[in-house]
C-alpha cells in the first residue's frame, strides 16, 4: 500500500476531457481498470460525478448538528448562570431562571456556531487554506479547470498506479490532453 | 429571431423567458463574468468612477456627521422626551430590513431549487451584508457614549456585571451579530471557487496573489464540490431560519414594549414580510440600472425582474394584511389608546406620513398585478423606489407617531429629524454606495460557477434530474 520511503515524484496523471459526459464515461473506465484513488475536477459541481467517486459521505453535518448543540447548550447555560446565579437581578418580579426569555440568545447562538462550523468545516475537511497543489504543476489545468475543462487524475498512491500504463490507459479514452502530475 | 420567441408566446401564453440567454457555454459565461473584474484599472468604466465619487463624498459627510455627534453628543438628532427613538432607529430597521432579501434570495430559494437565484443570488448577499454594515452603525452611534458598545456583550470584566438577557435590546445583539456573522460567512464561501476562477485567469501578478490568497487553494476537485454542496445547503438551512428570527426579534424590541400601536403580536411576521417586500425593491433599484450598464441582460433576464416583481406583490400584500390587521386589532381590543393610535395616524400630525405610507406601500404596488407593468424596467424601478420610500415611512410611522402621542397628553410632544439626522443618513447611503461598487468592481458580482451550471451542456451532464 505504502510507496517509497521517500515523497513520490508524480502526484499522479491527468487527463482532460472536454465535456463532463466523456469525464463520467472515463471514471467508469477507470474504475472498471481497478483504479481506487481517483479524483476529478470540474468547473461546477456534477451530481453524477460526485456518485460516480462515491463522495457522499461528508461528516459535515454531524460536525454543524455537533456545533449547534454547544452553541445553544453554551448560551442557555451562560444565560442562566449570569441571570440566576452569578449575577441574580429581580426584573419585575419574574422568577430568576426567566427561561423563554433566553430562548431568542440561544437559538442565536446555536445558529452562530452552527453557520462558522458549517464554513470552517468545509474548509478543514478540504484541506484549504493549501496555497498550493501540485495539479496546478499542468498548464491546462490551470487554464481551463475553473472554465469548461473536466479533468480526472489518477493518484500516485493507488496501489495499481504505473505511470506509464496509466498514462497509455488515459490515452485511450480520447482526452484532449495526458499529463504526468509532478510533485 | 425575434418572430420566434413571439411564436413561443402566441402558442403558450404562460411560458416564461428563460433564466440563461441560449448560446452560452461554461466558458462563455466565465468570461463574460469575470471580465467585469478583469478590465484594467486604467480602463474603469466612467460612471463607476462617478458612482463612487458620489458614494465616497456622501461616505465623507457620514465622517463629518459622526465627528460632531461624538464631540457633541446625540442632542444634535431630533430625539427627545418621549421620542427617545427617531431617525436612527427608523433607519436602523430600514436597513435591516434591504438586507433580508439577499439572504431570502441566497438561501431560501435555494432549497427551494430556484434555479433563477443563480444570477442575483451573489449581488443579494453582498448588499445583505452592506445592509448591516449601514444598520449596524445606527444602535452604536445612538449609544450616546460610542466607545462603549462592549457593554452590551456579555464580556468578563471590572463591572461584575452580566447583560440583562430578559431584554430585547440583548436579543438584538445576539441576532443582528449572527445575522452579519453568518451573512459575511455565507456570501464568502458562496465565493470561494469564484475567486478560484478569477486567481486562475488573473492578468497581472498582484490580482493573481490578491485572489489567490482570498481563494485559500481552491481547486475544483470532486472531493471539494462533495463537501461544498453539503456546506452550502447547511448554510442554506441555517441561514433560513436565521432570517426569520433576525426580524422577529427586531419587531420584540418594539413589541415587547407597552406603547400603544407597539404591543401587538402581529409584530414578527409583519416585519419579516415588510423586509422582504423593502429587500426586493432595493435589489431592483440596484439591479435595472447595473443590467444596460454592464451589458447584462443575458444573465440577469426578463424572467428575473417579473420573478422579483411577483415577490414583490406578494409580500406586498402581506405587509398591507398587517396594516388593516393593525387597525382591526386596535378597535377590537377596546382599549381607548390603541384606538385613539389609529385615529392618531390617520389624522393627526403625521397623518401625511401614514397616507404617503399607504401611498407608497399598498396602492402603487398594485400595478404590479400588469404584466405590461412587470416587463417595464422603467415602471418597476419607479416602483420599487416608492417602496423604498414607503418602507422608510412605516418604520416612521410605528415609531415616532407612537411614542409622540402615548399616554398622558401632558407627556406628548412632537420629532422632527434634524439636518444631522439627514446627515448620518445620507451618510449610510454613501457607505453602502462606496462599499457595492468597491464589490462589483472587484469582487465576482455575478455566481459564475452556478451559472455555469445553468448552460445545456451541464444540465445536460445532471441528466434525468432536471
Amino acid at each position: 500500500m505504502h510507496g517509497p520511503q521517500t515523497e513520490p515524484l508524480l502526484h499522479g496523471v491527468m487527463a482532460e476531457f472536454r465535456t463532463p459526459e466523456e469525464l463520467l464515461e472515463a471514471i467508469g473506465a477507470a474504475k472498471a481498470a481497478g483504479f481506487t484513488k481517483l479524483d476529478a475536477y470540474t468547473p461546477y459541481p456534477i451530481e453524477k460525478v460526485l456518485d460516480a467517486l462515491d463522495l457522499h459521505h461528508s461528516k459535515l453535518p454531524l460536525l454543524v448538528l455537533g456545533a449547534s448543540i454547544v452553541g445553544a447548550v453554551g448560551v442557555f447555560g451562560f444565560a442562566y448562570w449570569a441571570s440566576a446565579i452569578d449575577y441574580p437581578l429581580n426584573i419585575g418580579g419574574r422568577p430568576l431562571n426567566s427561561w423563554p426569555a433566553f430562548i431568542p440568545a440561544t437559538f442565536e447562538g446555536a445558529i452562530f456556531h452552527g453557520g462558522l462550523a458549517a464554513a470552517l468545516g468545509m474548509l478543514l475537511l478540504n484541506g484549504l487554506p493549501r496555497p498550493h497543489h501540485p495539479v496546478f504543476n499542468v498548464p491546462r489545468f490551470v487554464d481551463h479547470a475553473s472554465k469548461d475543462g473536466y479533468f480526472l487524475v489518477v493518484e500516485s498512491d493507488d496501489p495499481r498506479f504505473d505511470a506509464p500504463s496509466v498514462k497509455r490507459f488515459l490515452e485511450s479514452l480520447a482526452p484532449v490532453e495526458v499529463n504526468e502530475v509532478e510533485n | 429571431m425575434s418572430s420566434t420567441t413571439n411564436d413561443v408566446r402566441v402558442t403558450d401564453p404562460i411560458a416564461q423567458p428563460p433564466v440563461l440567454a441560449p448560446g452560452h457555454t461554461p466558458g462563455s459565461v466565465t468570461e463574460r463574468i469575470s471580465e467585469m473584474v478583469h478590465t484594467k484599472l486604467t480602463k474603469t468604466p466612467k460612471w463607476w468612477l462617478l458612482g463612487l465619487a458620489v458614494g465616497f463624498g456622501l461616505l465623507n459627510l457620514f465622517l463629518l456627521a459622526v465627528t460632531n455627534l461624538f464631540m457633541t453628543g446625540i442632542g444634535i438628532w431630533g430625539n427627545n422626551v418621549p421620542v427617545g427613538w427617531g431617525w436612527d432607529i427608523v433607519c436602523f430597521v430600514w436597513w435591516i430590513g434591504i438586507g433580508h432579501a439577499g439572504t431570502l434570495i441566497s438561501a431560501i430559494l435555494l432549497l427551494l431549487r430556484q434555479s433563477w437565484r443563480n444570477s442575483i443570488n451573489r449581488f443579494a448577499e453582498a448588499m445583505t451584508v452592506f445592509a448591516v454594515a449601514c444598520a449596524g452603525m445606527y444602535p452604536i452611534l445612538h449609544l450616546g457614549r460610542p466607545w462603549l458598545p462592549y457593554w452590551l456583550l456579555p464580556l468578563p470584566g471590572t463591572l461584575n456585571m452580566w447583560p440583562n438577557f430578559r431584554s430585547p435590546l440583548i436579543w438584538d445583539v445576539f441576532a443582528v451579530s449572527t445575522y452579519a456573522t453568518i451573512s459575511i460567512v455565507f456570501w464568502f464561501v458562496g465565493m470561494l471557487p469564484d475567486l478560484a476562477t478569477l486567481r486562475d485567469h488573473a492578468k497581472s501578478k498582484v490580482a493573481r496573489f490578491a485572489y489567490g490568497m482570498a481563494a485559500l487553494g481552491w481547486r475544483n476537485s470532486a472531493r471539494h464540490w462533495a463537501n461544498y454542496e453539503v456546506a452550502s445547503l447547511l448554510l442554506a438551512g441555517l441561514s433560513t431560519p436565521l432570517v426569520l428570527s433576525v426580524h422577529s426579534i427586531v419587531s420584540f424590541d418594539f413589541s415587547v414594549g407597552i406603547v400603544p400601536g407597539w404591543h401587538t403580536t402581529v409584530f414578527p411576521p409583519y416585519f419579516v414580510a415588510g423586509a422582504v417586500f423593502a429587500g426586493f425593491a432595493m435589489v431592483l433599484t440596484l439591479v435595472l440600472p447595473l443590467r444596460p450598464l454592464f451589458k447584462l441582460h443575458d444573465f440577469i433576464t426578463e424572467r428575473h425582474l417579473q420573478n422579483m416583481a411577483k415577490v414583490m406583490l406578494t409580500t406586498g400584500l402581506i405587509v398591507a394584511y398587517g396594516y388593516v390587521l393593525e387597525i382591526w386589532a386596535a378597535f377590537y381590543s377596546g382599549n381607548e389608546f390603541e384606538i385613539f393610535m389609529v385615529l392618531n395616524r390617520f389624522t393627526g400630525p403625521y397623518a401625511v406620513q401614514y397616507w404617503l405610507l399607504i401611498l407608497c406601500n399598498i396602492l402603487v404596488p398594485q400595478l404590479l398585478w400588469f404584466r405590461q407593468v412587470r416587463s417595464n424596467v422603467w415602471a418597476l424601478w419607479v416602483i420599487a423606489m416608492f417602496i423604498n420610500v414607503g418602507m422608510w415611512l412605516e418604520r416612521f410611522v410605528i415609531i415616532v407617531v407612537s411614542l409622540s402621542r402615548d399616554y398622558i397628553p401632558s407627556n406628548w410632544a412632537m420629532y422632527h429629524g434634524t439636518k444631522w439626522d439627514m446627515a448620518v443618513f445620507a451618510g449610510t447611503i454613501g457607505l453602502f454606495l462606496t462599499l457595492l461598487l468597491l464589490f462589483i468592481r472587484f469582487l465576482p458580482a455575478l455566481n459564475m460557477f452556478e451559472m455555469r451550471v445553468l448552460t445545456p451542456e451541464a444540465t445536460k451532464a445532471h441528466g434525468e434530474e432536471k
